[in-house]
């Protein structure tokens, strides 16, 4: 491949960042929006290589690119993706180009600093997703706390000040945690390989005993939880969503609670296989929680914005439950379901931000009928509401589906719990449609809203586009996951696995929960329905 | 020439005679030339750095000097240039900042001069009587640099409580020390390590542990021995405030380091254990206490008491590793701390003090390349990457969990969370905030700019790149004797 020793990964991480650096040096507001979505878009385009060069059934990370960084403690400038990373590379790459669009006109005060934050966010999170280095991986995670907290703190509405802090602490607590656990497995590899290495690819191969994966997998869950969010670390997510800008609020729903689950696929199962499946009952446990007190929560909301916020707790359940069923199908579903909640809920909030823009209200009871005035927004809405309860033909049926697959081979009680978090969905979805845009024009403020404008219509054109083509024909992104999904799945079936047991140590953990208790064929049971979906 | 004594002892002093040299010259300036501030900070910038060459160049020794009374070794190089950078980028934010409070520059650079000397031979010396008049030369000079704005009351108090509080602590470590020579008959640090060794500990040299401990401990400011810093800090000028909390606080180190670890390995478990306490402690009252400032100065006071307990932990640790992270830490504090109140000076103008939080309103807008920098100390002091601040504090959690400490680092993060709240807040101040305080618009001089740039340059750079740092402060700490293996806990 002649492009193999191109830096792409490089590149893209690094074009938001340049775009910020240039920021620097303009000081017209018009000139600055313009070189802030010449560089969002540029990040996107030059992502799309990924997708078409990404070898499907090559090896298990591609496009590497590997330097000395710290040499005298082994971390290394280490980058490289897999089907899964492509494709959140990709999600993040198109929102945060849209996310840069939406803010043209919302956005009037202190604009420079405004789009050097959304840039440099951006490369922090590329470089999360990319980084194969864990110390690197690190320094990207926390990075995108900073500018975060700056958008929501200074741009935010109402109670800015009190989510952004809530936000940095809640993640950075979690955060600081997980880093312990990072140093705990980086001086267990040393004292079994003599090496010293942060090189996660190395820690997927290591065995370490299972009271270690058991405390290390603690400190990784409290990092990652937060960051989902599970209950009950999710307090931050409605606070931090509501107060944010449109843009940020885009961004933090349909990229940043992607690294939660993201290092939870990543990091937490095939690095921490044995503890995985002892913590398999708790973690679903609190996700069922999180997808029925969601769903009942957001019913009871009267604020449009927090509304959509609450459902991202009930959503994120449902891909943690797919991630800890522990079957392949669970996990491509999984991580399907992660790339529809991107799409779907961040048009929710760019949806929520536009009647935001127009009334500078959030509350439901302000709007209704607005169907008739802004026929063009209805649809748009009608779309993506429907996408996120899942409505067949659109992108969220599927990835539900799989996961409800995946789950029930687990445990029928886990898929019907799951599945009334889906109808429970429904219901607050079509109520909200139905108190905004149905009825009558009651309120005479609504009467001469105008609808969708270009730039308008160009932000949700690319996020309805992805949300039928995944709906309809998502073959082409089940294929770039399999060979990740397969590398977890022989991580952690090598632990569970009747067929497959490469160890004999640690018997403890090596004696499976009930719950879990499956025959040997139930993978191949499980693939069926993958192909039957995609063909 | 005494007998034992050789021209290569003078040879191996130079750094320091070359920085007394200075100070004599800067001393007989202020006198013939008292008004020509610009040549005296030049004369006083060009000691430093003279010395400073002169410390690279003596990197790879490792001798002792003078009978043994100094080690000429790469840790002791290692400090001597942490505490002459420090004594640099102090020179360079004093000269605004004691233009606008109206002082007379010679005697002030002179000083800071002398306790830098000071400074140096607490991170050579290798025998008590050497270090303690290290540290004395020191402590002297700082006492009347905290006094040095002679009509603020403010700082009149703080000169005399550090005054009498330095004091006091140096005789209970003077007598802590006459413990150690009572039992062991030599002042030399080999000799006293020799003579320890098989020793069983009695409560005599447990007494002494405690006494030097304390002693020490209020130099680099450890809680419960705390209690005089954040009124020093707030009165003090400024600058010396700065470098009070990094050159004095480095140095103390490396004296600790060389009395505990060097001297008295052998009752490792005794100190460690007092040490971890007051780790603990320190950092957690430290933090709990900044939470709630609303003077800048005594934010960063409390918050560099905090930064003393994570500090510890590499005493704690006393391993190769722990002893080099702390040298990093120690490293990249001096760039984060020297900034943080490299701001704080520039923020003093001739209508304002300037050290409250609130009179950082907008100041994203009223001087954006201070805001920055501030912003990225701040993050850097929290341990946020990418700055220097969270390599250090990686690195020195790390050593901790390599050890077996693993909960001392549980409460080392745990603080370190808690920290971010109010260095969040300043940062709230700078740059959420936007109503414009009073005062005059901030002007940063060239002094200034320098000082902020190479600080700022020092948070980053080695925040994305700290290879460097870490190899230096890995080949320093191996010339330490005395240091246990790594604990293997699992």
């Amino acid at each position: 491949m002649s492009y193999a020793d191109f830096p792409l990964l490089s590149l893209i991480m690094f074009t938001p960042l340049v775009g910020a650096v240039l920021l620097l040096f303009v000081s017209k507001p018009n000139t600055i929006r313009w070189v802030a979505n010449g560089f969002a878009m540029l990040g996107f385009l030059v992502s799309l290589p990924l997708w078409f060069w990404l070898d499907t059934t090559g090896p298990d990370w591609q496009f590497v690119e590997r330097h000395d960084w710290i040499p005298s403690i082994g971390a290394e400038y280490f980058l490289g993706v897999d089907g899964f990373s492509t494709l959140l590379i990709l999600l993040a790459t198109l929102i945060g180009a849209i996310a840069v669009l939406s803010s043209w006109t919302a956005i009037t005060e202190r604009v420079k600093e405004y789009y050097i934050f959304l840039l440099v966010l951006q490369t922090g999170m590329i470089g999360a997703f990319v980084a194969l280095d864990f110390l690197l991986f690190f320094v990207f995670w926390e990075v995108m706390l900073v500018p975060m907290y700056f958008l929501i703190g200074i741009w935010g509405s109402a109670n800015r000040l009190y989510s952004a802090i809530k936000f940095f602490l809640f993640t950075l607590v979690g955060s600081v945690i997980m880093l312990l656990g990072i140093l705990a497995v980086y001086f267990y590899n040393y004292d079994i390989t003599g090496v010293y290495t942060f090189d996660i690819t190395r820690f997927h191969e290591l065995n370490m005993p299972f009271e270690y994966q058991w405390w290390v997998f603690l400190a990784f869950f409290l990092g990652f939880a937060v960051k989902v969010p599970m209950f009950p670390f999710h307090t931050w997510l409605p606070d931090a969503h509501t107060d944010a800008p449109t843009a940020g609020s885009v961004i933090l729903a349909a990229v940043l609670l992607k690294m939660g689950t993201y290092g939870f696929i990543r990091f937490s199962l095939p690095i921490l296989p044995e503890a995985t499946l002892v913590f398999v009952p708790w973690v679903v446990g609190l996700s069922i929680v999180g997808i029925i007190y969601g769903a009942l929560v957001a019913m009871a909301q009267s604020d449009w914005k927090r509304l959509v916020a609450y459902s991202s707790v009930s959503h994120m359940g449902l891909v943690m439950m797919g991630i800890f069923a522990l079957t392949p199908v669970g996990i491509t579903g999984s991580i399907l379901q992660q790339i529809n909640h991107g799409i779907s809920t961040g048009a929710l909030f760019l949806i929520v931000g536009i009647v935001y823009e127009r009334r500078h209200t959030r509350e439901i009871s302000e709007y209704g009928g607005l169907s008739k005035v802004m026929p063009a927004f209805a649809v748009v809405f009608a779309v993506m509401m429907l996408s996120s309860i899942g409505l067949p033909t659109l992108n969220g049926f599927i990835g539900e589906v799989l996961i409800l697959q995946g789950i029930f081979v687990v445990n029928t009680w886990w898929a019907a719990a799951a599945a009334s978090g889906i109808v429970l969905g429904a219901a607050y979805m079509l109520w909200l449609y139905q108190r905004t845009m149905f009825g009558t024009v009651d309120n005479p403020k609504n009467e001469n809203l105008p609808d969708l404008n270009l730039r308008e219509w160009a932000t949700f054109t690319p996020l309805l586009i992805l949300a039928v083509w995944i709906g309809l024909y998502p073959k082409p992104f089940l294929d770039r996951l399999e060979t990740s999904v397969d590398h977890v799945m022989a991580r952690v079936n090598s632990v569970y696995g009747p067929r497959n047991v490469l160890r004999d140590e640690s018997q403890e953990a090596a004696d499976p929960p009930e719950l879990l208790t499956l025959d040997g064929d139930v993978p191949d049971v499980i693939e069926i329905p993958v192909r039957g979906g995609g063909r | 020439m005494p007998a034992g004594f050789s021209s290569l002892d003078f040879f191996y002093i130079l750094p320091e005679l070359v920085l007394t040299g200075g100070a004599m010259l800067l001393l007989l300036l202020a006198v013939l030339v008292p008004r020509r501030d610009g040549l005296l900070l030049w004369t006083a910038l060009a000691a430093v750095a003279l010395t400073l060459v002169l410390v690279v160049r003596f990197f790879g020794l490792d001798v002792t000097a003078s009978r043994g009374l100094l080690a000429i070794d790469g840790f002791a190089a290692f400090f001597k240039v942490v505490v002459l950078l420090s004594a640099a980028l102090t020179l360079l934010m004093s000269a605004p900042y004691l233009k606008v409070e109206g002082i007379r520059v010679g005697e002030y650079y002179f000083l800071i001069l002398c306790a830098t000397l000071g400074m140096m031979f607490m991170a050579s010396g290798v025998e008590l009587i050497t270090l303690f008049i290290g540290l004395e030369t020191m402590a002297v000079s700082f006492y009347v640099l905290v006094g040095f704005l002679k009509p603020n009351p403010r700082s009149n108090e703080a000169a005399v409580k550090y005054f009498l509080l330095g004091g006091f602590s140096l005789g209970i470590l003077l007598y802590g020390m006459s413990l150690v020579y009572g039992v062991t008959g030599t002042t030399s640090l080999a000799g006293i390590a020799a003579a320890l060794r098989g020793q069983d500990t009695s409560l005599v040299l447990v007494l002494a542990v405690i006494l030097i401990g304390a002693g020490m401990g209020f130099k680099i400011a450890a809680v419960p021995f705390h209690m005089w810093a954040p009124d020093v800090y707030e009165g003090a000028p400024t600058p010396v405030t700065a470098f009070l909390s990094v050159g004095s606080k480095a140095a103390s180190f490396a004296m600790l380091l060389r009395i505990f670890v060097v001297g008295m390995p052998s009752l490792g478990d005794e100190w460690a254990l007092f040490f971890m306490v007051l780790a603990v402690v320190t950092m957690t009252v430290g933090n709990i206490a900044a939470l709630t400032q609303s003077n800048l100065k005594r934010l960063l006071a409390y918050s560099s008491i905090a930064h003393v307990g994570y500090l510890l932990i590499g005493v704690v640790v006393r391993t190769e590793r722990g002893v080099a992270a702390m040298l990093v830490y120690l490293g990249v504090y001096l760039f984060m701390q020297l900034g943080a109140f490299a701001v704080v000076a520039a923020m003093r103008r001739s209508d304002i003090v300037g050290d409250e939080l609130k009179d950082l309103n907008g100041l994203s807008k009223r001087s954006p390349m201070a805001a920055i920098a501030m912003l990225f100390f701040m993050l850097s002091l929290g341990g946020i990457p990418p700055t220097a601040g969270f390599m250090g504090k990686v690195w020195l959690f790390g050593a901790a969990i390599d050890a077996g400490f693993i909960w001392l680092a549980v409460i080392a993060v745990a603080n370190s969370a808690l920290s971010i709240y109010y260095y969040i807040r300043v940062v709230v101040f700078m740059w959420i905030n936007q109503e414009e305080p009073v005062g005059s618009p901030i002007v940063i001089g060239p002094a200034m700019r320098v000082a902020l740039g190479v600080a700022l340059l020092g948070t980053v750079v080695l925040g994305l790149y700290p290879q460097f740092l870490f190899e230096q402060a890995e080949t320093a700490a191996r010339t330490l004797q005395g240091m246990t293996a790594a604990v293997a806990v699992r």
